[in-house]
C-alpha cells in the first residue's frame, strides 16, 4: 500500500504546569511556560510511524499550525519516526484565534495537495478540549471519520477501527482514505532517542502560509473573557441533623 | 617522597608564562579577566537548539523510567533502565556522530549530565565511569585506529568502559601505582599483571583503561626506569578477572569491583598515548572530566532544593508556615547561593574548555571541591528542614546524602586537591622552600587585595543596578592590580616544611572563595546586562556571596599573619602525635575509668 499519512501535532501547554490567567483575563500566561506535544498527537504519531514500520504506509508527514516555535513539535515527532514535517505559518491574532474549523479546513487542503490516503489526529487538544478539528476535518474532506481509536488495522483498501465509546467498545470499518482520531489506547509512544533526534535535524520542514492553501483564517467566535475556576469555599460542620437540614434550607438547596 | 610527586605534578602542569586562567593569575597577583567575563557563552543558535531538544526526552526517561529507590535497593540499574538508556544514546554523548556519539560539547554535555545529577547519582556514576573517565582516553589520547576500532561500541553502549587506576596501595599517591606490564622481547605486546581496586563499572565492562608500570629506558642516560604507561585493555585478552561487587554507603546502583590482571597479554597497539606517559594520561584524563561533576551536583542540588522548598511552603509550625521563619529562612538562602555558584562554575569551566582553553585544571580542580562540599551541604540541610521526615527512606533524601558521601573523596580527595589548587597555583612552585615562601608572599597578599577590590565593585550601587556590564566596570580598572598597594605578608613564616600543607589548606580556600566570587560576579553581570527578570535577585545571591566570601578570606589571611597560626599548627601536630602513638583519645576518661 503506497499509502501517505497526514498526522497533525499540537503544541500545547505542557500537561504539569500549573496554568494561570492573565491579569487582563483575556487569556492564559504562555510566555516562558513550558510547552510540549499534545499527548494524543504524540499517540497518533506513534501510531503513524508504526504503521511506517509495518510497511502499510509509505510516508509519514507531520504537520503543526502556528508560530516559528511549533517547528520544535514538528522536529519531536520528526525525531519519533515522521519522515517530513510542514509548518503552516500562522501567527500573532490570527494564532489567538486559530480553532477547529481553521485548523480542519487547513488539514483539509494539505490532505488534497500531498495526497494523503489517511489522516490522523489526537482526539482533542489537552488545552481547548474541543474534540472537533478530527470531525471537522472529515466532513470537509467528505470522507469516512474513526474517532476515539483505541485499535487500528489496515486491511486493504478499509480500515478496522475499534472506537472507545460511552457503552464499551465499538467496531468499525471505513473505506480509505479516512480520518482517524487517536484516544488514549491505543498506543504508548515511544520516547525519542538522541540518535533519532539527531537524525531528524536532516529531515525537512516546509513552510506554507494559509492564503496558499486557500484557507480563510477569520474566526467565527470571539472570546470575551477567560476566569478562574471559583475557589471553593470552605465547608461548615453542624452538630446535628436539624442543623443540617436548616443550612440547607437556607442555602435554598432543599 | 610526597613533595617530590607534587613537584613533579606542578612540573607536568607546567603552566606557561602566557597563562589566560584566572586562577594562574590571581596567585601571581595580577587579574586576568579572559576567562572569566563576559560569562562564557559558547553554544551557537543550532546547538543551543539542538540542546533543548534532548532536555526534553532526558528528563522524561528519568522521571517516568528511571526508578532511583529500586535501583538502591536492587544494588544495581535495572536492567531495562539500563538497556533504555544504551538505546537513548547516553553512552556515547561526546564521542563524534561520524563514530555513532551524539557529538556534544563540554557545555552540552554538562546540561544533560545536570538531569542525571537531579534524579540518580548511582546512574550517573556508571554512565560517568563510562565516558567521563572510562573512555575518555581514547577520546583525548587515542590514534585514529584505535578511536574507530572501539568508540562505536562503547558510544552504543555495547561495550562498557571502565577507568583503572587506583590499586590497594596507591590511592592518592597515583604515582606508586605497582601493577606492571613488561614487554615482551618481539615488542608486539606487553604482559600485565596487578590488581586493582575500587573501580566503578568493573563488574560491567569489557573495555578497561588500565594504568601499569613500564619499564622505559632513557634515551640520554641508558638508564632503565619504571615509569607508568596507559593501555586499553580488552577483557577478551583474557586474564581479567573481576571480584564481587563492594557493598558501599552511596551510589549502591553503581557497580564497584576489584580487577585482577594475570598474564594479560596486550598488543603493543593498544598503547594509550606514550609509553611512559600514563600519568600525563590519567591526570588529564580526570581533568578533563571535572566540569562534569559539578555540573551533575548543580542539578542534585536543585532538586534536593525543591524538596526542601516544598517542605517549608506547606508544613505549618507554632501557626505559620515554616518557611517563615528566620533560621528556615537562612537555611533556604544558603542552599540557593551554594547551588548558583557552583552552576556557575560548572558552566564557566565548561566554557572555556569549549573555548579551547587549555589550562583550566586549576578553576576544574576548585569546582570539584566547591560542588562536592556544596551538594553535601545542602542535602544536609534539606533534610533538616524536613525534619524527621528527611531521614525516612521515601522521601528519597538520604539516598541522595549517602550518595554524595563519595564525591568528596573519588577522583581526587578535596584534600589532594586543595594542596594541588595551593601548589599548582604557584607557577613553578620550586624545588626550594626559598622560593615557595617567596611566591606565597606576595600573590596572597595581592589575592587578599583583590578580594577586597572585587568586594568593592560588587557593592558599587553603579555598577551592577544600572546593569551597566561589569566587563566594563571591572575590567580596566582592575586590570591595574599593578597600582593596587602590595599587602605584604610579612610574618608569613612555616620554616618548618611540616607547616606547609596547613598554609596550604587555608591557601587554597581562600582560592576557591576568590574563584568562586569573580564567577558568580560574572554571571550576574550577564544576567543584568541581558536585563533578565531574575537579574535582581542574582545581585542579591552574588553580593551576599561576595561579602560573606570577603570575610573569609581576610579572616584566614589574618590568621596565616598572625603568631598565634604558627603555635597553633604545632599543637594540631603534637596532638595528632600523640593520639596515633595512643591509638585511640589520649584524654583519661573524666570519671578515672
Amino acid at each position: 500500500m503506497a499509502a501517505r499519512v497526514l498526522v497533525g501535532v499540537k503544541r500545547v501547554i505542557d500537561y504539569a504546569v500549573k496554568i494561570r490567567v492573565k491579569p487582563d483575563n483575556t487569556g492564559v500566561v504562555t510566555d516562558g511556560v513550558k510547552h510540549s506535544m499534545n499527548p494524543f498527537c504524540e499517540i497518533a504519531v506513534e501510531e503513524a510511524v508504526r504503521l511506517k514500520e509495518k510497511k502499510l504506509v509509505k510516508e509519514v508527514v507531520a504537520v503543526s499550525c502556528g508560530p516559528q516555535q511549533v517547528q520544535e513539535t514538528i522536529r519531536t515527532a520528526l525525531a519519533m519516526g515522521a519522515d517530513r514535517g510542514i509548518h503552516v505559518e500562522v501567527s500573532g491574532k490570527d494564532y489567538d484565534t486559530l480553532g477547529p474549523l481553521q485548523v480542519s479546513k487547513i488539514l483539509a487542503a494539505l490532505a488534497k495537495k500531498e495526497e494523503a490516503s489517511l489522516v490522523i489526529l489526537g482526539k482533542q487538544a489537552i488545552d481547548d478540549d474541543c474534540n472537533q478539528t478530527g470531525q471537522m476535518t472529515a466532513a470537509l474532506l467528505d470522507w469516512p471519520q474513526g474517532t476515539f481509536a483505541s485499535e487500528v488495522t489496515i486491511d486493504g483498501d478499509k480500515i478496522k477501527v475499534i472506537r472507545e465509546i460511552d457503552g464499551g467498545l465499538e467496531t468499525i470499518k471505513i473505506n480509505m482514505p479516512a480520518v482517524v482520531t487517536a484516544d488514549l489506547r491505543l498506543n504508548t509512544p515511544r520516547y525519542a532517542t538522541l540518535p533519532n533526534i539527531m537524525k531528524a535535524k536532516k529531515k525537512k520542514i516546509a513552510s506554507v502560509k494559509p492564503g496558499e492553501l486557500g484557507v480563510d483564517l477569520t474566526s467565527r467566535l470571539e472570546v470575551l473573557r477567560v476566569e478562574e475556576p471559583a475557589q471553593r469555599q470552605a465547608g461548615v460542620k453542624v452538630e446535628t441533623v436539624e442543623d443540617l437540614v436548616g443550612k440547607l434550607k437556607e442555602a435554598g438547596r432543599i | 617522597s610526597r613533595k617530590r610527586d607534587f613537584n613533579r605534578s606542578c612540573s607536568l602542569f607546567c603552566v606557561l608564562q602566557e597563562s589566560q586562567s584566572f586562577a594562574v593569575n590571581m596567585f601571581k597577583g595580577q587579574i586576568s579577566t579572559t576567562q572569566v567575563f563576559p560569562f562564557p557563552s559558547v553554544l551557537n543558535e543550532d546547538q543551543s537548539t539542538f540542546l533543548r531538544e534532548l532536555v526534553g526526552p532526558v528528563s522524561k526517561f528519568f522521571e517516568e523510567v528511571n526508578d532511583p529507590a529500586k535501583n538502591d535497593t536492587l544494588e544495581k540499574v535495572e536492567d531495562h533502565t539500563l538497556e533504555g538508556l544504551k538505546e537513548l544514546g547516553a553512552f556515547g554523548l561526546q564521542v563524534s556522530t561520524e563514530l555513532g556519539g551524539v557529538g556534544l560539547n563540554n557545555t552540552q554535555y554538562a546540561r544533560l549530565v545536570e538531569i542525571v545529577g537531579m534524579h540518580d547519582l548511582g546512574v550517573g556514576i556508571t554512565l560517568g565511569a563510562h565516558q567521563s573517565i572510562g573512555f575518555k582516553g581514547i577520546l583525548l589520547f587515542g590514534n585514529k585506529q584505535q578511536k574507530e576500532k572501539y568508540l562505536p561500541k562503547l558510544a552504543s553502549g555495547e561495550t562498557v568502559a571502565a577507568f583503572c587506576l587506583t590499586e590497594p596501595a596507591s590511592g592518592s599517591d597515583a604515582a606508586s601505582i605497582r601493577t606492571t606490564a613488561v614487554p615482551s622481547s618481539c615488542g608486539k605486546y606487553y604482559t600485565m599483571n596487578g590488581s586493582k581496586i575500587w573501580i566503578s563499572n568493573a563488574g560491567l565492562a569489557e573495555i578497561f583503561t588500565v594504568f601499569a608500570k613500564t619499564p622505559v629506558k632513557d634515551v640520554k642516560t641508558g638508564e632503565v626506569k619504571d615509569k607508568i604507561t596507559a593501555f586499553i585493555v580488552e577483557r577478551s585478552f583474557g586474564g581479567v578477572t573481576h571480584g564481587p561487587p563492594e557493598k558501599k554507603m552511596g551510589i549502591k546502583a553503581s557497580n564497584t569491583a576489584e580487577l585482577y590482571f594475570e598474564n594479560v597479554q596486550v598488543p603493543a597497539e593498544n598503547v594509550l598515548g606514550e609509553v611512559g606517559g600514563g600519568f600525563k594520561v590519567a591526570m588529564n584524563i580526570l581533568n578533563n572530566g571535572r566540569f562534569g561533576m559539578a555540573a551533575a551536583l548543580s542539578g542534585t542540588m536543585k532538586g534536593v532544593i525543591a524538596k526542601a522548598v516544598d517542605h517549608a511552603a506547606n508544613r505549618t509550625q507554632f501557626g505559620n508556615k515554616i518557611h517563615n521563619y528566620g533560621v528556615i529562612q537562612e537555611k533556604m538562602a544558603r542552599m540557593a547561593m551554594l547551588q548558583y555558584v557552583t552552576e556557575s562554575m560548572a558552566y564557566m569551566v565548561s566554557g572555556n574548555m569549549d573555548s579551547g582553553a587549555t589550562d583550566f585544571q586549576i578553576e576544574a580542580a576548585i569546582s570539584k571541591i566547591f560542588a562536592s562540599e556544596a551538594a553535601w551541604l545542602v542535602t544536609d540541610e534539606c533534610i533538616q528542614i524536613m525534619g524527621g521526615m528527611g531521614f525516612m527512606k521515601d522521601a528519597g533524601v538520604e539516598r541522595v546524602l549517602r550518595d554524595l558521601r563519595i564525591f568528596r573523596i573519588f577522583e581526587g580527595t578535596n584534600d589532594i586537591l586543595r594542596l594541588f589548587v595551593a601548589l599548582n597555583g604557584f607557577q613553578n612552585a620550586g624545588n626550594q622552600l626559598k622560593s615557595l615562601q617567596k611566591a606565597l608572599k606576595n600573590p596572597l597578599g595581592n589575592a587578599g587585595l583583590l578580594a577586597g577590590e572585587i568586594t568593592k565593585r560588587a557593592k558599587r550601587k553603579a555598577g551592577l543596578s544600572t546593569g551597566l556590564s561589569l566587563q566594563g566596570s571591572i575590567h580596566p580598572e582592575l586590570a591595574h592590580s599593578g597600582d593596587l598597594l602590595p599587602y605584604q605578608i610579612n610574618h608569613l613564616t612555616y620554616v618548618c616544611f611540616a607547616d606547609e600543607q596547613f598554609v596550604l589548606h587555608r591557601v587554597a580556600d581562600c582560592a576557591i572563595d576568590l574563584y568562586a566570587m569573580v564567577v558568580v560576579l560574572s554571571r550576574a553581570s550577564r544576567s543584568l546586562s541581558q536585563g533578565h527578570s531574575s537579574a535582581q535577585h542574582e545581585k542579591m545571591l552574588c553580593e551576599t556571596w561576595c561579602i560573606e566570601a570577603h570575610d573569609r578570606i581576610m579572616r584566614d589571611i589574618k590568621f596565616l599573619k598572625s603568631g598565634s597560626s604558627k603555635q597553633i599548627f604545632k599543637n594540631l601536630r603534637a596532638i595528632s602525635s600523640a593520639v596515633v602513638e595512643n591509638g585511640t583519645v589520649v584524654a583519661p576518661h573524666p570519671l578515672g575509668m
